[in-house]
């Protein structure tokens, strides 16, 4: 087991340099620089410009001193935000973008898990098409619509819920939170329901059917670790999409948050925020992904027998 | 089972809702009775140092931070005594003499005095800094040797500290609109001792603007500053006419998104907004006591024609298509009434100066022009192809002009949009052939609209250029003798400048936007200027709340 995560994790590296390296010539090779505005800039103060934050040099040392810098871990400074570098701009962003994602998530789990359940214990009825069909139309619904028409019936017409905002007014979580876990949770229900399935017909079920034993006990505490094999492997890759994807709910409901950030830095060619926040969205999805790759080994004991043969 | 679950599950759900509710209490129903006033500022600002900054919402948040040596009466634009109690203008109109108020402090305590002035200056127009702003300043006699890095001795600029509260200004040749640039950010004082506590004077990294760091001398302080969230100063005890500061604090949001940021005015989270979305300035429009506010801005929305590539080389092209353009119907159908139609560059009635109108809406000379130039009819028209930044109203206007040149003049248009940063570098390659612009003035003179069409200006940018329109701007009007003299050479520059149609005016912009019938002493002006230290909030129907 230590083995595969020390061979993974080693894998990453190559990785994250290949993330690193295109992205650092492809922003650059993009039309546009930092310092373009909509009104002209003199050349000495362009000049000026690049020689503070050196693309006065060769493409070539500045790639080299970039990667210098990342390996003290400094992403050097923000063009957009004179004094402010990325650093302090992802540790400002992240924690709020983090925890919109862990509600987000805990709302998908909830929804979707539940839906999940109840539609794989009676297939094929109402119970399985009810929760199902909202899934389809969960996951079709796009969170920029979404989003507002949450808002225009809790926020505007009930007025039970802030209509924007992270923490300025008790609630104001609630909304985006929704918005951001729906999509999820349609997703999370559609795996968990076949997850249950499978496992719902297999043998030990109808042994544990066989024993007596009531329906929710089977349910709990012999169905829902297997069937929700599947849910596990897609919450990794999940949760660091929803790292990286909550750009449209920051978005809608005015979250500090780092999606905003990203999109923005994008726009502004602001390159060491562009470059800071995609290798460290990058290193944040491998590693999600390996944690799903743990756990799926850990509740999967086929799994884990084969990753035990190949010690 | 499950189905027990569930309930229990919704029940929790819709409890936890109904918790959230009663918070109640709308930030501006607190605002107005703490005088904080909420309002939304359009986008994170880039930072809070004056040298370093440009654009709008920062130099909303500056305004209430510092203060200039003079600032402008928000009613009607006039010049009043900022940091400078007065001033003094030499009979050539070379000199500028600003005797500084002896009151005035930075919010340290320390003294504001001559010597902050020449060496922020000095910083603002170094060229180590960067300063984008920093042409500013360039009417100073040797401002631009020394910002271009011809000139190395900042001493030699036209600055100087007669003494502590004496500041000396000597300019290169006479320049009406100088002391309006007294209210701009870029001419602010900054505080010498903060800034070196925190590294170099030209240093654009340091974090001397940090709430708990900086020092200014404005009517309010910063005293909270959490990135992407929100801004708030507070009402300054130090500063120097702290007495008519009516507000105890200011709250500023970044809201880029403006339908988020109308649901938070209809939520009362805001008492003033940046901007309205147009599709529901009708529904605002309609309601009794709106809170909707419209008012002219000082900028004009134009389309820019690269005269060095045909068919736009031929002059009878360019104004064949300005005349084809129906601009009452496009400002009153896709633009809704809220903007005015714009013949030239200058928008109408900055300080009293009108701009020629040498034409009009006029389809069959528009015709004949064309016809003239080759293309009767349309016909052999080679294609054109009209280009814009990539935004949903950018785009409603070219597809109306679109059809519009269709219609009259039966030729085809292709319309192709850009991210902005790819656009700007084409528009600087000049690898366009019409590309839409808008130009936003920074002081309220024909000047600042006209300099852009001097011959190889930076802001230029098709191709236009004329010695005699260069002599006009920058010898024969610094040398007017009056206003008038003054204005009636920019007119003759910008019939020029009309005449040969490097341009095709469109519109004349307007603000609009929603403000909290609460809201008091914030008018709207032309230059779309803030003076914070004149609003105040009133409720109007306290008695609701027992009173």
């Amino acid at each position: 087991m230590l083995r595969f995560i020390l061979l993974r994790l080693l894998q990453a590296i190559p990785v994250i340099l290949v993330v690193i390296t295109v992205t650092f010539f492809l922003v650059r090779a993009a039309p546009g620089g930092p310092f373009d505005s909509d009104k002209a800039v003199m050349p000495e103060v362009k000049a000026a410009l690049e020689a503070q934050y050196r693309l006065d040099l060769p493409m070539s040392q500045q790639y080299f001193a970039y990667l210098g810098d990342l390996a003290k871990g400094d992403f050097g400074p923000s063009f957009k935000y004179p004094g402010r570098d990325v650093n302090e701009l992802i540790s400002a962003g992240l924690p709020v973008t983090a925890e919109l994602g862990a509600y987000a998530l805990l709302v998908a789990l909830i929804l979707g898990g539940l839906a999940g359940i109840m539609a794989a214990l009676k297939p094929n009825t109402a119970q399985d098409y009810i929760p199902m069909s909202f899934a389809m139309v969960g996951i079709c619904m796009p969170t920029f619509l979404l989003g507002p028409l949450l808002v225009l019936v809790f926020g505007i017409y009930l007025e039970w819920l802030p209509v924007a905002g992270w923490g300025d007014i008790p609630g104001d979580k609630i909304l985006p939170s929704l918005t951001l876990g729906a999509a999820y949770a349609a997703y999370i229900a559609r795996l968990g329901r076949a997850g249950m399935l499978e496992v719902m017909s297999q043998d030990y079920i109808r042994t544990a059917r066989a024993k007596g034993l009531p329906e929710w006990q089977i349910v709990v505490k012999h169905a829902l670790r297997g069937g929700m094999i599947p849910v596990v492997a897609f919450l990794g890759p999940a949760f660091a999409g929803l790292l990286a994807g909550s750009f449209v709910v920051e978005t809608i409901f005015q979250i500090p948050g780092l999606g905003r950030f990203y999109v923005q830095a994008a726009f502004n060619r602001d390159y060491t925020m562009i470059l800071g926040t995609t290798v460290f969205l990058s290193t944040l999805i491998i590693l999600f992904n390996l944690l799903a790759d743990i756990l799926a080994a850990w509740m999967n004991p086929r799994l884990r027998a084969q990753l035990g043969e190949s010690k | 089972m499950p189905f027990n679950t569930l309930k229990l599950f919704i029940i929790i759900l819709f409890s936890c809702l109904l918790m959230a509710c009663i918070g109640g209490e709308s930030k501006v129903t607190t605002g107005n009775r703490d005088g904080i006033l909420h309002l939304g500022n359009g986008t994170e600002p880039q930072g809070l140092d004056p040298h370093v900054v440009t654009g709008v919402p920062e130099s909303r948040i500056l305004r209430a931070l510092f203060e200039g040596l003079v600032v402008k009466n928000p009613y009607t634009l006039e010049l009043e005594p900022g940091v400078a109690q007065r001033w003094e203008t030499s009979e050539d109109g070379l000199v500028l003499t600003f005797y500084i108020n002896p009151a005035a402090r930075w919010s340290n305590g320390d003294p504001v005095t001559a010597h902050d002035y020449v060496w922020s200056w000095q910083r603002a127009m170094n060229p180590a800094m960067g300063n984008l702003y920093a042409y500013m300043l360039f009417p100073v006699v040797n401002a631009e040797a020394y910002t271009t890095g011809k000139l190395e001795d900042p001493n030699d600029l036209g600055v100087k500290a007669l003494d502590d509260l004496t500041l000396q200004v000597t300019l290169n040749e006479p320049t009406p609109y100088f002391l309006q640039l007294m209210d701009h950010y870029s001419t602010y004082a900054v505080h010498r001792p903060t800034i070196e506590k925190f590294g170099k004077a030209t240093d654009r990294f340091t974090k001397w603007t940090r709430a708990k760091n900086i020092v200014s001398n404005g009517p309010f302080n910063l005293s909270e500053w959490l990135l992407n969230r929100r801004i708030s100063v507070k009402k300054s005890e130090t500063y120097w006419d702290a007495d008519k500061v009516k507000l105890n604090g200011l709250v500023f949001y970044p809201t880029e998104n403006i339908v988020s940021e109308e649901r938070m005015f209809r939520a009362g989270q805001l008492h003033l907004t940046n901007d309205t979305p147009l599709e529901k300035i009708p529904v605002y429009q309609a309601m009794e006591n709106t809170p909707f506010m419209q008012a002219p801005y000082l900028g004009t929305y134009y389309y820019m024609l690269n005269t060095q590539r045909a068919p736009m080389d031929d002059v009878r092209v360019r104004k064949a298509l300005s005349m084809a353009v129906d601009r009452e119907k496009l400002t009153r159908t896709v633009m809704q009434g809220l903007v005015f139609p714009a013949y030239a560059i200058t928008p109408p009635g900055t300080l009293g100066y009108q701009p020629p109108k040498l034409f009009d809406y006029d389809v069959e000379k528009a015709k004949a022009l064309l016809a003239e130039a080759g293309y009767p009819n349309g016909e052999g028209w080679p294609g054109l192809e009209l280009m814009y930044n990539t935004s949903e109203s950018h785009r409603k206007i070219a597809v109306a002009i679109q059809q519009m040149w269709k219609d009259a003049l039966n030729i085809d248009v292709t319309l192709a949009n850009q991210e902005w940063k790819v656009y700007l570098d084409a528009l600087t390659q000049m690898e366009y052939q019409v590309a839409r612009r808008g130009w936003i003035g920074d002081y309220v003179d024909p000047n600042n609209f006209l300099d852009m069409f001097l011959t190889g200006g930076g802001n230029n940018k098709t191709g236009y250029a004329d010695p005699l329109y260069d002599e006009l701007i920058l010898t024969k009007a610094p040398q007017a003798k009056s206003k008038q003299e003054r204005f009636a050479l920019f007119y003759e520059a910008e019939t020029m400048l009309m005449e040969e149609m490097p341009i095709i005016p469109i519109y004349t912009y307007s603000t609009k936007r929603l403000v909290d019938p609460a809201v008091k002493g914030l008018p709207s002006n032309l230059m779309d200027s803030f003076n914070f230290k004149y609003v105040w909030l009133q409720a109007e129907n306290t008695t609701k709340e027992g009173e």
